[in-house]
């Protein structure tokens, strides 16, 4: 039993410190690509704590949904974190069926930062909510086809089932629907992170941004907690990108703790080099390629049932 | 009205006024129309202050004869015929006119203020305004799209980035670009009111602060001007230091908006390595000057201060490391689809359109128009050594772009050749005063394209106007065309395709 309670407190902690260290790991990995050596890798908890001891800025024009974005954002994201099992370890939570509310909690997450970019009234975050539930509809029908291989291999409906021993077995007798998903799961982690080729979370332009546009009136400790949310979004999205592309259940349950932070690094890496080796789509063009991610997690599903 | 009753003048001369022919406004107003159709630019329209009214002087370039024409007339009342509609190129010099002294270009087809100043001449006012209320900045009636599904969105005058104050507002079905409409005047200085009575000391800062990282080429005009008008020629080695000078300017910049590009479409690898280039070529300019940005070097008569063989060396040296990288970087951008997916067919400005506008520099060599002072009208070390001519058809910000490393290579080319030997003899001749009653005009090619100035001396031989074009003031319509009928979130990359100064247009 206390063991039990010691991987989900190393769940959580994991949950709640790595993240932030993932995105230092993204930008030292593109400082590197560019030539440059690049903030430490410690940076994003300096900004972190540094916005948390800011004053905040709120605008007239704001209401209680202006302040309920962020909040909203990080408790559904936690949640949803709580759902999906790291390194081959059982989630804290999990329940048949566990799957869709990680889903839509994230999704409700969504819906709360877009109400509140509208409530600021401002043009270009109305633009920036309307690419938002744009693309991430279109992002939706991908991770979907991809619970519907993982439920099909597992035969069950929870994520800690799904992601759990049965993966690496899968791997063995229908790698290319497991291949399919891992790859279309990445792309849907690099659309609904804003990472580039969909949006550039470095840039400063109004106009092209995405995720960052709708967050431009957020200042201090909230700006902090969208920052943070992000970090901790994309830690999850790439626990379920691992979960499929590198199964840890059969290491044995301490040493798969640090291969799982290992290979959480790595990936962060792998998102540094495609954000270094490649430039910004077009925004018309987004959408086929999360089509594209769509259709390929849906052929990984009529392999698997064929 | 035939060409002959214009005055024809090289590029960098200066004439006395009485030379220059009066014309009558009609006469003046035909000469300009139809010299826009055999192929004129109209590089300098302007009014300057006259006895009986408003003195209108026009300065048409003829870029294959490598003349000017000049004219001028009196314009006796507050009202002429727009040139406009026949002559789309003129038509924010129109509304300068109209702006800063108060007269009304009838017929204009979008007479709206430039840089919201109150008239230089108290009483007149081409919109009515009162005398005493000063014109806010950026209020004035915008083109606006009708329609429910129609929405606006205005950017600036302050940016997200550290730029330069400007107001853009956009007219969008979606993220469905129909117009955008750029309002500027925030950086508006009164440049050219300081400048009347001049020559004084603080003249050559205001020449090299007019755009910042123009500060040679401005110094440069204005300088060619002043010998002009003093009648001396600049020293030839002082040529040759302002020619090393100048191409390092265009260097330096260039690079800097290929990896600004690069940088825009999220593309790192050539948006830092440009980045740091863009400041080895500045640190060039800082072994000619001790100044980054060309700040004291160019002076009325040469330049003041000469290279020894251990700075030419030195020199040599980083031109050398500096080419290889750019090279590098440069070609890492071309080879990249993705970011050449981004760039291709994004804000094209139909070469028609950018000569009806006028547009001038790379914005209008992408566009397939061949104009680039240092050819049409050569002054300086390019009347002994030229620089071939960069165009590309397409117009596009792949064309803005291509056309920026072409000229990039060819500046390189350029120097490698000047730093090899240049002239020998002193650095900086004697510069008399300017002669009385007198008109000069210099051309020359700043990396955004042709800078124009003209000066008109009075009876004690001062200032009695200068009038200062910098290549915005021509290409921010341009810019405005570019977003016709794109994406809203390809704006940046047009923008930073064309890399207008604000400055540079507000004065």
């Amino acid at each position: 039993m206390i063991v039990l309670y010691v991987h989900i407190a190393t769940h959580l902690v994991l949950v709640l410190l790595l993240p932030p260290l993932c995105l230092g790991v993204i930008a030292k990995t593109k400082a590197l690509f560019a030539g440059r050596v690049g903030p430490p890798l410690l940076q994003p908890y300096y900004d972190l704590a540094r916005l948390m001891k800011k004053g905040m800025v709120l605008s007239r024009t704001t209401t209680w949904v202006f302040l309920a974005g962020p909040i909203v954002g990080i408790v559904t994201t936690l949640l949803a974190a709580l759902f999906v099992p790291l390194g081959g370890h059982a989630a804290p939570l999990s329940f048949a069926g566990d799957f869709v509310l990680f889903a839509y909690a994230l999704g409700l997450g969504r819906f709360f930062t877009v109400a509140a970019a509208l409530d600021t009234g401002s043009p270009f975050e109305g633009m920036g909510g309307a690419r938002e539930v744009t693309f991430s509809c279109l992002a939706e029908p991908a991770l979907f086809f991809g619970f519907l291989v993982l439920a099909h291999a597992s035969g069950s409906y929870s994520l800690s089932d799904m992601l759990g021993a049965s993966v690496s077995s899968t791997w063995s007798t229908a790698s290319a629907s497991l291949a399919a998903v891992a790859l279309s799961w990445f792309v849907v982690l690099l659309a609904e992170n804003s990472r580039i080729p969909f949006d550039d979370p470095n840039t400063h332009l109004e106009l092209t941004m995405i995720h960052e546009v709708m967050v431009l009136d957020h200042s201090g400790p909230l700006f902090g907690v969208i920052l943070y949310g992000a970090a901790v979004k994309l830690f999850v999205f790439g626990a379920l990108v691992l979960g499929v592309a590198a199964p840890l259940a059969g290491i044995g349950p301490w040493a798969s703790w640090p291969v799982f932070v290992a290979v959480s690094l790595l990936l962060a890496v792998v998102i540094g080099v495609v954000e270094s080796v490649m430039a910004r789509l077009r925004l018309p063009q987004v959408p086929s390629l999360l089509v594209a991610a769509s259709l390929l997690a849906a052929f990984g599903a009529v392999l698997l049932v064929r | 009205m035939s060409a002959t009753s214009l005055l024809k003048l090289a590029n960098g001369a200066a004439v006395p006024l009485s030379k220059v022919p009066r014309l009558e406004l009609a006469a003046f107003r035909e000469a300009i129309i139809s010299g826009c159709k055999r192929d004129r630019r109209v590089s300098a329209l302007f009014g300057t202050p006259h006895a009986d009214g408003l003195a209108l002087y026009g300065v048409l370039a003829d870029d294959a004869a490598g003349m000017l024409e000049c004219a001028w007339t009196v314009l006796v009342g507050d009202e002429f015929p727009s040139m406009t509609p026949e002559c789309p190129e003129v038509h924010l010099f129109e509304r300068e006119i109209a702006e800063q002294w108060g007269v009304v270009p009838a017929g204009h087809p979008w007479l709206k203020p430039v840089r919201f100043h109150s008239s230089y001449r108290p009483g007149h006012d081409a919109w009515g305004r009162a005398q005493d209320v000063t014109p806010l900045i950026g209020v004035t009636n915008f083109l606006r799209v009708e329609g429910e599904e129609i929405h606006e969105v205005a950017v600036g005058p302050v940016h997200a980035g550290v730029i330069e104050p400007g107001h853009f507002r956009f007219q969008c079905h979606g993220e469905h670009v129909f117009h955008l409409e750029i309002s500027l005047g925030y950086q508006h200085r009164g440049v050219e009111r300081k400048l009347v009575g001049g020559p004084t000391k603080r003249t050559i800062h205001f020449m090299e602060t007019l755009s910042g990282d123009t500060s040679i080429g401005h110094a440069t005009a204005y300088c060619q001007n002043l010998e002009s008008l003093g009648g001396e020629h600049a020293m030839p080695r002082g040529h040759w230091l302002r020619g090393i000078a100048q191409e390092l300017e265009r260097l330096a910049n260039h690079t800097g908006d290929l990896g600004a590009l690069a940088g825009d479409v999220g593309f790192l690898p050539t948006a830092s390595y440009c980045g740091r280039l863009r400041g080895d070529f500045l640190n060039m300019s800082a072994v000619l000057c001790g100044s980054r940005f060309g700040r004291g070097l160019v002076r009325p008569g040469g330049v003041t201060f000469d290279v020894d063989e251990v700075r030419l060396e030195d020199l040599r040296k980083r031109l050398e490391a500096g080419a290889k990288d750019v090279t590098n970087a440069v070609q890492l951008l071309w080879a990249m689809p993705s970011a050449m997916a981004r760039f291709e067919d994004t804000g094209r400005v139909p070469t028609d359109v950018a000569a009806e506008l006028g547009l001038v520099g790379p914005a209008a060599r992408a566009c397939g128009l061949r104009r680039d002072v240092r050819t049409s009208h050569p002054y300086g070390i390019y009347q002994l050594t030229h620089i071939p001519l960069a165009t590309l058809d397409s117009g596009d910000v792949y064309a803005r772009a291509y056309v920026r490393w072409l000229e990039i290579k060819r500046s390189i080319d350029f120097i490698r050749i000047q730093l090899g030997e240049g002239p020998r003899g002193g650095i900086r001749s004697e510069c008399p005063p300017p002669k009385p009653e007198h008109f000069a005009v210099s051309l020359v090619e700043g990396w955004r394209g042709e800078i124009c100035h003209v000066a008109l001396t009075d009876a004690s031989g001062q200032f009695a106007a200068y009038k200062v074009i910098d290549p915005s003031f021509h290409n921010w319509m341009g810019l405005a065309m570019s977003l016709r009928d794109q994406q809203i979130s390809d704006f940046p990359i047009c923008n930073k395709s064309f890399n207008l100064s604000y400055c540079g247009h507000d004065l």
